[in-house]
């Protein structure tokens, strides 16, 4: 592996609240955006509920994040991929979600994981 | 090789912490190279020098500071995170108005970056987290 720029996968794997992972998480993705490295983003587990509309966090007194995640095309972040699997078990579809994403199977998001050269777990 | 370290968790709640010390441990006695381990989320906990554990119990945060004394190894806390967590050196409390420091020797308060590159210019990034 060489030259300054490497393939970057976040793996999202909680949901937006309860924990600080998801929030944190955007701020690595966003200063690897900065460091103008190939960034990507996966979404399995809860951390679908990451991606679904209408975050409401008045009632938990947590700043909401909802936004985020419609600006990062701003950043040149596009490459968003969530797992199917994930989404069915929870009756979502991607209709349900804030952004455009590419939604695909488990196997096939494991062979885009063999293919980064850095993944950081969230 | 050269090794990228990500440390997720806090000390003493979580095995994190434990594993990632005893990785990299192993990793500079075996003659690898550690380019950075760097402390994120409820990681920055590792850096408090406060940290009084029983006597008979491991201390986590000298053991790590030992560890970089001993190799020179270059142990960054992501200040964002730091600030949310009371993690603080000289130049944070001045900043931020603080009438105290708690950042235990061997580490340094530096940005996100410091992994983004840790991960640039690493053979591997290996994460300890939950």
């Amino acid at each position: 592996m060489s030259g300054d720029i490497k393939k970057f996968m976040m793996v999202n794997r909680k949901a937006p609240y309860g924990t600080i992972y998801a929030l944190e998480s955007l701020e690595v993705v966003l200063i690897a955006a900065a460091f103008e490295q190939d960034v990507s983003l996966a979404f399995l587990d809860d951390g679908v509920y990451q991606l679904k509309k209408g975050h409401q966090t008045k009632g938990i007194e947590v700043k909401g994040f909802e936004k985020t995640y419609g600006a990062l095309e701003d950043y040149d972040v596009e490459k968003l991929y969530v797992d199917q699997e994930s989404l069915t078990a929870r009756g979502l579809t991607a209709e349900d979600l804030c952004v455009p994403v590419e939604v695909m199977s488990r196997a096939e998001l494991g062979k885009l994981m063999e293919e980064q050269d850095v993944l950081l777990s969230f | 090789m050269k090794f990228g370290i990500l440390v997720s968790e806090g000390p003493y709640t979580h095995q994190a912490s434990d594993s990632a010390y005893q990785f990299t441990k192993a990793a500079l006695e075996k003659g690898h190279e550690i380019f950075r381990v760097f402390f994120y989320h409820d990681g920055v906990n590792n850096a408090t020098r406060l940290t009084t554990p029983p006597q008979d119990d491991r201390n986590i945060v000298n053991r790590w500071s030992k560890l970089a004394e001993q190799y020179n190894l270059d142990m960054v806390v992501c200040v964002a995170a730091a600030q949310r967590r009371g993690i603080v050196d000289e130049g944070e409390a001045k900043r931020n108005g603080k009438d105290a420091t708690n950042l235990a020797p061997g580490f340094r308060i530096s940005g996100l970056g410091q992994l983004i590159e840790a991960g640039i210019q690493s053979d591997r990034m290996v994460t300890f987290g939950d």
